[in-house]
This record gives structure tokens, sequence and C-alpha cells, in this order.
């Protein structure tokens, strides 16, 4: 087990490098960087003076390395300063957003919150939806109520957030009026009434992004009830006497859950990606809307960094999932 | 799954292996269902068209209809600038379609390049599936806006903002979208590559080349159909969600995706003109999924009580 983790670990590392330049490569070769659009009234030595400046006229390999540099050893090391008071990073060159030029992960800081209490809530109500759906669909498959999970299940893969948050947005918020259209980023929770108004405002986002990922996990949990049902070992439950109850929750479930479990690791850093919809709908000003705002603004140092956070969420929850199942089933050896 | 129900026997036998597969289809209630769907919206952009024709309204004329309700003349309404809806609907339509067949013919082309050789070749197995792991590594949504933005204008100069809009956003699509096909491809070739017929085609001399166009190609073709059909809805929801987020279509040229995001500015007073996209969007995929469903069942000789 110890081995296998190693392994995966030590294959995550050329992954991570494989995209960070893909991600690297695809923002500075393309045709549109700002050097290209330096007015023609600049003087040629003053021009030069500017590509050096920013480290432009350095060969492609070198700025990679320097930029890795900067994401892997310089970020760490002010984090690491900022916590413990020590001074590693002393007068080191941080990453910088060019839009607001303060360093890209003090705004990442500042926009992950929001992401994470809105995402996070959304994400846990779709799962207490999905499984007693995907549990009860199963132990009475083709009843209406499977039926009925099932369209559930199609509908909400077929419509895309984009719309089912419009749709709740005009009945619930333009009808009905119950709950605000736009998330406010700057209400701070202190009371009662805060807190309310707060679980107000996040109640849209929550229930489109829990509807959607809600749908995927109930049909993952229905069919992997059913196939542990028709084990022998049920069977057994069964001719021992054992209620209903104990032998569906307890005997099954527990076997269902496995793949259940890393199925929803794996889901956690696509919801990120998801979430971008989401934020924009409904004005969240998590990492999502940065990204945007980010690439509205052409704010390049920015968006390198979010598209490869969100490509290190992926790789990491990947590996979680692997690990994970073969902590949990036993019967799973992967040396 | 383990004890196989006694098959009853077929009332007659089936002229092919086409009418077996569609008898199969056929039983499948959603797939039939979204078959007519997908018909009637098809039809519906294609020869709408021709029997809706919008009047040729000066612009003082087209403001003066402006943000109009359903009605006769205009049967989905006007949009802020007095252009009718049902004919904007169509066009978008047309878009939106076009966009998730290319991007999908893109993906599965690639991917089932990318199977072949990967199944096929030993050598070329371990690198291959390795790019497709990290191609499945990376953050999609975030790199397409990021491609999207970086490559529209210069794209638009070279062909035209239209033109380059659509081989922008198909080849954006194609090219990140082609790892699940190719995975399918993978794991079919490597079965057929030991069975008998292939072992006979190689020991009498047929070339690689000849083999797999011969003998592996037309045995993938039932994988690729399902990862297909599936492949196009995705394409159409990423397309439309880019169009969205404000970095798809221009507005002149709609997509289902940026009619919704025109729509977006008059939701409180004008919700139907969301509605209308949104729900044009949603029966497409809807459809799709569902004959994808369909055809998965169809074309699995284990279901398929033959």
């Amino acid at each position: 087990m110890l081995t296998f983790t190693l392994r995966r670990l030590l294959i995550a590392i050329p992954t991570l490098l494989f995209i960070s330049l893909v991600i690297f490569l695809l923002v500075d070769l393309a045709p549109g960087s700002p050097l290209s659009d330096i007015p023609l009234t600049v003087p040629p030595d003053v021009r030069r003076k500017m590509i050096e400046a920013l480290g432009a006229d350095q060969p492609v390999f070198v700025r990679y390395v320097l930029w890795l540099r900067q994401f892997f050893y310089v970020e760490p090391a002010y984090l690491f300063d900022s916590w413990f008071g020590t001074s590693w990073a002393e007068g080191e060159q941080r990453l910088l957003s060019w839009q607001s030029r303060s360093p890209v992960f003090t705004i990442i800081g500042q926009r992950l919150p929001q992401t994470l209490t809105v995402i996070g809530t959304a994400y846990l109500v779709g799962v207490l939806i999905a499984l007693p759906i995907g549990i009860y669909s199963a132990y009475r498959q083709y009843s209406a109520f499977d039926q009925f999970g099932t369209l559930f299940a199609m509908i909400g893969f077929s419509v895309p957030t984009f719309f089912s948050g419009t749709l709740l947005i005009i009945v619930f918020a333009v009808w009905l009026g119950w709950f605000p259209t736009k998330y406010n980023t700057q209400l701070e929770v202190v009371d009662w009434s805060t807190f309310v108004e707060q679980l107000r405002q996040m109640a849209l986002p929550v229930m489109t992004l829990g509807l959607a990922n809600a749908a995927a996990i109930s049909r993952y949990m229905r069919s992997s009830m059913l196939d542990n049902m028709s084990m022998d070992y049920v069977r057994t439950a069964r001719a021992k006497g054992m209620s209903e109850r104990t032998v569906v929750l307890k005997h099954v479930l527990r076997n269902s859950m496995i793949p259940v479990v890393t199925v929803i690791a794996l889901g956690i850093p696509s919801i990120f990606g998801g979430a971008i919809i989401t934020e924009n709908l409904f004005g969240v000003n998590g990492i999502g809307a940065a990204l945007i705002g980010a690439i509205n603004a052409s704010d390049l140092p920015m968006v390198q960094t979010l598209a490869f956070i969100f490509a290190v969420l992926i790789v990491v929850f990947n590996l979680i999932a692997d690990v994970l199942y073969g902590f949990l089933d036993p019967r799973i050896r992967y040396d | 799954m383990t004890d196989a129900p006694a098959v009853p026997a077929p009332p007659e036998k089936p002229a092919s292996a086409i009418h077996a597969i569609w008898r199969q289809f056929r039983t499948h209630k959603g797939a039939v269902f979204g078959l007519v769907v997908l018909t009637f919206l098809v039809l519906a952009v294609v020869v709408g068209p021709w029997l809706w024709t919008p009047e040729k309204l000066s612009v003082a004329k087209a403001l003066a209809v402006k943000n109009q309700s359903p009605s006769l003349r205009f049967p989905l309404g006007t949009d802020q600038l007095g252009r009718d809806m049902l004919s904007r609907m169509m066009q978008a339509g047309k878009v939106s379609l076009a966009v998730g067949f290319v991007a999908m013919i893109i993906a599965i082309t690639l991917g089932t390049l990318v199977g072949v050789l990967a199944g096929y070749y030993k050598r070329l197995d371990g690198p291959l599936m390795r790019l497709t792991d990290m191609f499945l590594a990376l953050p999609l949504v975030p790199l397409l806006l990021v491609m999207v933005m970086l490559f529209r204008d210069q794209i638009a100069r070279a062909i035209g903002p239209e033109l380059g809009a659509f081989t922008l956003i198909v080849l954006a699509i194609g090219i990140t979208s082609w790892m699940q096909a190719a995975r399918i491809v993978r794991g079919e070739v490597l079965a057929l590559k030991e069975r008998e017929y292939v072992l006979a085609a190689r020991s009498i001399g047929v070339a690689p080349r000849r083999i797999i166009l011969r003998h592996i190609l037309p045995n993938v073709v039932s994988p690729v159909m399902v990862a297909a059909t599936l492949g196009v809805a995705e394409a159409i929801i990423t397309e439309s969600a880019l169009s969205f987020l404000g970095l798809g279509f221009p507005p002149d040229f709609p997509t289902w995706g940026r009619l919704l995001f025109d729509g977006m500015q008059y939701i409180q007073l004008y919700p139907e003109r969301v509605i209308w996209p949104g729900l044009a969007i949603s029966l497409t995929v809807l459809s799709v999924n569902y004959i994808g469903d369909g055809l998965r069942d169809a074309l699995d000789p284990r279901i398929r009580g033959r």
C-alpha cells in the first residue's frame, strides 16, 4: 500500500510538470501577448528595455523554469514565512496580478472562502440528496420511485447548470421573491438575522449545483447497490434471519459505499470547474469569478496560476481516490 | 446478470444486423422519444427557415416592435432590437447543432486514432496512454476559456469573425474531449487483437494497416457510436457554457447559449427569452443522451435477444 502510494506520488510529478508546461506554453506562445502591442511611437531602445525588464528576451525554457520556481518555491516560502515569521523568501519576486499589482495568491486567498462556502455546501447537499435516492431506487428496482429517480438523474445530466440556475432565479427570485437573485459577498454573519440572510442568498446557487451533482452520484449509488444486492452474503444474512434494515443499511450499504466514496472524491475538482458558471450566474465572488475576470482583463499570471491550481486539484483528488479505494476495500491489493 | 433468463424464440428471424438493432432500439421508450424530439429539432432548424421567413423591417420599424410578447406576427416575440425570436432561434440552433456534430467528429477521429494505435502497437501503448491520462488531468473549462481568449481575435482577423469563432470553438472542444473514446477503443482493440481471425490474417502476411482497416475498425464501430452520441451532447453543453460566459460566438452569429446569455439582462422583464434557448439546449441534450442509452442497449449483443 505504501509503495503504491509512493509510486502514484512519483507519477503525479511528471503529470503536473506536463500540465504546467501546456498551460505555460499556451499562454506564452499565444499571439495576443501584451508585449506585441507596444505602440510604435515607443523608441526601439526603450522597447528593448521594457522587454528586458519583463524578462521576455530570455528563451522560453528559462522563463518556464523561472515560473516553476516562483510557483513551487517562492510562493510556498512566503506562505511559510507568514505562518511562522521566518524570512525564507526575503526579497524574492512574487507572482503578481497585472490587474491589481498585488500577489496572485493573496487574491486567491481572499476569494477561496466564498467558493468553499457555496460550492462545498452544494456538494454536501448533493451527496445527501443522492445517497438516499440511490439506495431506495436500488432496493425497489423498477418501482415507480426508481423510474422517477432515473428520470431525475437523466434531467440532471442533461440540463446545464446555467439553465437550471436561470430557471430557479426566474421561479424563486423573480416570481415568488423568496430569495435574492444575486449573492452579496459583503455580507458578514454577525447575528441571527444576517445568518438567515446568508442562508437565503446561498439557497439558489446551492440548489443549482446540488441538483446537478446529485444526479450523477445517485446513479452510481444505485448501480453499486444493485451489484451488491445479488451477492451471496446478502442471501446468507437474510437466511440468518436479520431484519431488512440491517441487511440493506449495514451489509449492502457498507460494501456499496466503496466505489461511491471514490466517485465522490473524483467529483470534487470537477465541481470547482463547473462552479465557474454558477459563480458567474449568481455573482458569487469566488475563484471561478476571479478566473473569468482575469480572462476578460488579459491578466495572464492570474489566469496561468488559477488554471494550474485547478489542474493540481484534479491530480491530487485522483490520487486520493486511488489510495482511498485500496484503503477501503481489503480485496484490492496493488502490490 | 449471472443467471440468464430463458430467451424466448424471436417471432421472426431479423433480416439483418441493422434490422435487429433497430428492433431492440424501438423497445427503449426513452430512446424513441429522444429520436423523435431530435428529429423534430433538426428539422426545425434546417427546414424551418424556409417555412418561416421573418419580414424585412427597417431599423426604425424594427425598434418600434422591440420587446414584443408572442403574437401571430412574431410567434416567439421579438428581442430588444426588434428581431424576430423564432428565426433567431432557428439560426442559432443550426450553429449549436453544427458545433456539436463537428466537434464530436473531431474528438471521435482523434480518439479512435489514438486508441487503435495504442491498442495495436505495443510500443506506442505506454506513451499514448500516459498522454491520455495527462489530458484527462487538464482542467478543461478553464483551458477552453483561456484558448478562446488568446486566439479569438487572431483567428477572427485571419478568416472572419463567424468562421473564426466556429473553427476555434470546434477545434478547442474537439482536442479536449477525445480521451474517453481513445480509452474505449484501446480496450476493444486489445481484446480483438487476440482473436483467431486477426491471427489468421497476420499469418497469411496481411499488412498491419490492412488488418486494422478491414478487421479491427469495423468491430469497434458500436462502442464508438455510443461514445459519439454522448460526445455530441457534451460538445453542445460545452459550447453553450462558453457562449454563456460571453466567450463564445459573436452576438450577430448566435448560438442557443449566446441567446441565453443575451436574454439574461432582461430576465426580470422577459423571462421567456431565457427559457426558449435554455429549453432547446436541454431538450437536445436530453434526447441525445436517451438515444445514446438506447443505442448502448441495442448494440450490445448480450442484451439484444438474438
